[in-house]
C-alpha cells in the first residue's frame, strides 16, 4: 500500500508525467500551490492510481515519490482482549480469551489488556469487577462505563473500543466470537481498516516474525487455513465460545484498573423497542450431551422415543437439516453448517449419513459416537466410536436399560 | 425507496480447489450457486419492495460467470443487477472485499436499505454486513429474524440474540443481515426468468467503481493465507458391537456427566 506524492516545489510542469501514467490518473492543473507559479503543476487522481510508480522513475526533476506508508507496525505492542458481559456477568468466553491471551502476551513478552463495559458507576465497585479479569491473566484492564444496560449496540461499543485502541496500540485485539462479537469486532476491523479472521481454533506466535498465526477451519471443517495479517495492526481474531481454556484464577495477580468516562457520541437512529428473552429452552449451543438424529430414525413416532429417550439422559437432541426441511423437527435443533455448530462433550449420532454441511456442526464435539446402518456412511470418518446397527434398536435398548 | 441485495457465489458442492500459490479458492463459476443465505435476503427484499414501491438492484463482485448467478437475482425479483468485476479485485479479503462491495452500492447512488445473508457457506465469516456499513458509515442490524415495519424513513426489525430476541427501529440509510427463514424463498417465475434475460445488467471495473486499488484484492487485503491443510484425520474410529451399543453409550454419559 502507499500513494503518489507530487512535491509541488520541484514540478516544473512539464507534463512528462502525463505521458508516462498507464491509467489515466495525472493531469496538468492549476492548484492552490500553483497560483503563484508561473506554470501548472501535475495532480494526481488517487482513485485511478494503479500505483505503477512509472510516473516516478518518468519525472525528471524528481518531483514525484512513491510514499509507502509506515504501517508503523512496531508503534504496537501488548494483546488486548475484549471481554463480553451479559446484563452485568462477564462471560465465561471473556476468561477463555483471557487465557489464551496471556499465552501470547507471555510469548511476546507484552502486557495483555482487557476492555469491557461496566454498568456498575462506583469506582469501588468497577475495582471489584475488574479484579476477575485480572485473576484471569490481565495486567491493565479498561473498564468503559456504558449506562445502556439492556442492549448492546454495535456502533456505540465499536466507537469506543477504536478510540482504546489508537490510543493503548495493542499489537493483538481478540473478540469471542458471540452473535455479538461476531457482529462488532467486522465494525471495529473497518475502522480500525485492519484485517479480522473469524473463528480462529488456534492462535499462536510465529517465533522469527513475531506475528500472530490465526488457524480456522474453511469450507466446514473441510480443511484449516493458517491466515497472518502482517502489515495492519492490530492483528484482530475472534475465538468461538469454548474452544480456548481460561487459566486458573490467581487470586494474588495484580492489575491496574483504568475507568474510562468517554460517553459514545449518541447513536441517533437506532432506538431499541423491545428486548425479549426467549423462554429458557436448552440451547444445543451449551449442551454437553447431544443425541444427533437423523433420516435414520424414520418417523416422528421414533423422533418421540429419542425426545423421551433424552430427556431422561439429560441431554439435548439436535437432528440434520433433512428432519427440518420435512417438519419433523424445529430449526433451533438442526447441527450443520446452516444450523447451529456445536460443541459438546459427547456427541451420539442416530441414524445420520454425515453430510459433510452436518460434519462441519459437529468437529468440535469431544466425542462422537455414531450409530448407522450403513458401515460405509461418512460419518464414521469424524466418529470416534463405530456402531453398526439400527439406530432404534439401540435407542429401545437404552430405554429399556436406564 | 431504493434497496440493494448483496449476494455472494459459492461453490455448490463439497469439491473445493484452491490455487497452490496463493491459496485463494478457484472460483471459475462452474458448479456456483447463490449463497444460500442471500437467497432469504433476496425474498425479502423483493417482498419489502413490493410493499414500499421502489427499486431493488441486486449487486456482486465476482468473476464474470457471476452474471449467471444475478440474472437469478433478478428472476427472483430483482429488477437490475450489478457486478463489481476486475483482477484488481481478485484475491480481497473480507475488508477489501466491503471496500468494494461499499464502491458499488455508490457507484448504483446508494441505497435506502442493503440486504445481505447472515453469512457465506463457504468463508463463513459474517463480516461483509458490518464491514460494508461501517465502510459506508451506516447503520447495521445482524441476524435479523423477522420485519415488523416499514417506512419511508425506517425499519422496525427484530433481531436474534443469545438471551431472545432485540427490536430495533433503525433508520434508513442501513445494512441488514438475514438469517434462514426470515421468508421462504420461492421458486423463480416463469416471467421472472424472462424478465431477467433482458433486464439492465451493468459490469463496473475497478476503476469504473473509482476504487484505489491500494484497497482492494491482494494488495489491499490485511490478512494473507499463509497455509492451508486438510485437519489431521482422527484415529480410527473403534467399532462397537450392535449388541453392546445401547450399554456402552449409557456409559459413556454417565463418564461425561
Amino acid at each position: 500500500m502507499g500513494r503518489i506524492v507530487i512535491d509541488p516545489a520541484k514540478c516544473m510542469g512539464c507534463g512528462a508525467c502525463v505521458r508516462t501514467c498507464t491509467a489515466g490518473a495525472l493531469s496538468m492543473n492549476e492548484s492552490d500551490e500553483a497560483k503563484n507559479r508561473l506554470h501548472r503543476i501535475a495532480v494526481i487522481d488517487a482513485g485511478l492510481c494503479t500505483l505503477c510508480s512509472s510516473c516516478v522513475s518518468g519525472c525528471k526533476f524528481d518531483a514525484i515519490k512513491m510514499e509507502t506508508e509506515k504501517a508503523a507496525v512496531t508503534d504496537y505492542h501488548g494483546v488486548m482482549v475484549f471481554a463480553e458481559q451479559t446484563e452485568g456477568e462477564f462471560l465465561p468466553v471473556a476468561f477463555e480469551l483471557l487465557g489464551k491471551g496471556r499465552e501470547l502476551s507471555d510469548d511476546l513478552n507484552v502486557k495483555l489488556m482487557a476492555t469491557y463495559f461496566t454498568a456498575k458507576t462506583t469506582d469501588e465497585e468497577i475495582n471489584k469487577e475488574a479484579a476477575a479479569l485480572i485473576k484471569a491473566g490481565a495486567d491493565t484492564v479498561f473498564a468503559v462505563k456504558e449506562n445502556e444496560k439492556a442492549v448492546k449496540l454495535e456502533e456505540s461499543f465499536a466507537e469506543r473500543i477504536c478510540a482504546i485502541v489508537e490510543r493503548e496500540k495493542p499489537e493483538i485485539l481478540l473478540t469471542g466470537a458471540t452473535m455479538f462479537g461476531r457482529s462488532l469486532a467486522p465494525r471495529v476491523a473497518a475502522n480500525l481498516k485492519t484485517g479480522l479472521t473469524a473463528d480462529c481454533t488456534v492462535l499462536n506466535i510465529d517465533k522469527e516474525t513475531g506475528l500472530l498465526q490465526q488457524t480456522r477451519p474453511a469450507f466446514g471443517g473441510n480443511l484449516m487455513a493458517t491466515i497472518i495479517c502482517p502489515k495492519n495492526r492490530p492483528q484482530m481474531a475472534t475465538v468461538r465460545p469454548g474452544i480456548m481454556i481460561a487459566s486458573q484464577k490467581d487470586e494474588t495477580r495484580k492489575g491496574e484498573v483504568v475507568i474510562e468516562n468517554t460517553e459514545a457520541s449518541s447513536v441517533a437512529g437506532i432506538e431499541i423497542l423491545e428486548a425479549v428473552k426467549a423462554a429458557k429452552t436448552e440451547s444445543i449451543k451449551d449442551a454437553k450431551i447431544i443425541i444427533d438424529c437423523g433420516r435414520g430414525i424414520g418417523s416422528k413416532k421414533n423422533l418421540k422415543m429419542v425426545k423421551e429417550l433424552c430427556e431422561k439422559l439429560g441431554a439435548a437432541y439436535g437432528c440434520s437439516r433433512p428432519l427440518v426441511d420435512t417438519g419433523m423437527c424445529e430449526y433451533p435443533h438442526q447441527v450443520g453448517q446452516t444450523g447451529c455448530t456445536v460443541a459438546p462433550d459427547l456427541l451420539i449420532t442416530l441414524g445420520v449419513s454425515g453430510a459433510i454441511q452436518h460434519l462441519a456442526g459437529i468437529s468440535n464435539a469431544k466425542k462422537i459416537i455414531a450409530v448407522n446402518t450403513d458401515p460405509d456412511a461418512p460419518i464414521f470418518t469424524a466418529a470416534h466410536v463405530k456402531i453398526v446397527a439400527d439406530c432404534m434398536d439401540v435407542v429401545k435398548d437404552m430405554l429399556a436399560n436406564i | 425507496m431504493k434497496y440493494i441485495v448483496c449476494i455472494k457465489q459459492v461453490p455448490s458442492t463439497n469439491e473445493v480447489r484452491l490455487d497452490p500459490e496463493t491459496h485463494a479458492i478457484i472460483r471459475d463459476g462452474r458448479q456456483s450457486v447463490i449463497n444460500p443465505f442471500d437467497l432469504y435476503a433476496v425474498e425479502l427484499a423483493k417482498r419489502l419492495k413490493e410493499k414500499t414501491g421502489g427499486t431493488l438492484t441486486a449487486l456482486s463482485m465476482g468473476i464474470p460467470a457471476t452474471e449467471r448467478l444475478l440474472r437469478e437475482a433478478v428472476s427472483r425479483g430483482a429488477d437490475d443487477a450489478v457486478l463489481l468485476t476486475d483482477r484488481a479485485f481478485a484475491g480481497s479479503d473480507t475488508l477489501a472485499t466491503s471496500y468494494a462491495i461499499s464502491l458499488g452500492v455508490k457507484a448504483v447512488g446508494g441505497a435506502d436499505l442493503i440486504l445481505c445473508g447472515k453469512m457465506a457457506v463457504d468463508g463463513d465469516t459474517a463480516q461483509i454486513g458490518p464491514e460494508l456499513a461501517e465502510t459506508l458509515g451506516i447503520h447495521h442490524v445482524t441476524d435479523v429474524c423477522e420485519v415488523l415495519d416499514i417506512t419511508e424513513k425506517d425499519i422496525t426489525v427484530k433481531k436474534l440474540t443469545e438471551a431472545g430476541t432485540v427490536t430495533l427501529k433503525v433508520s434508513f440509510p442501513a445494512v441488514i443481515t438475514v438469517v434462514k427463514d426470515i421468508v421462504q424463498p420461492g421458486l423463480p417465475s416463469i416471467a421472472g426468468v424472462r424478465k431477467s434475460m433482458d433486464a439492465p445488467f451493468t459490469v463496473f471495473t475497478a476503476a469504473e467503481a473509482s476504487a484505489d486499488t491500494a484497497r482492494t484484492g491482494f494488495a489491499g487485503s490485511p490478512t494473507n493465507v499463509v497455509k492451508t491443510f486438510t485437519p489431521e484425520g482422527r484415529t480410527e474410529a473403534v467399532p462397537v458391537a450392535a449388541s453392546d451399543a445401547a450399554e456402552f453409550i449409557l456409559n459413556a454419559i454417565k463418564e461425561v456427566r
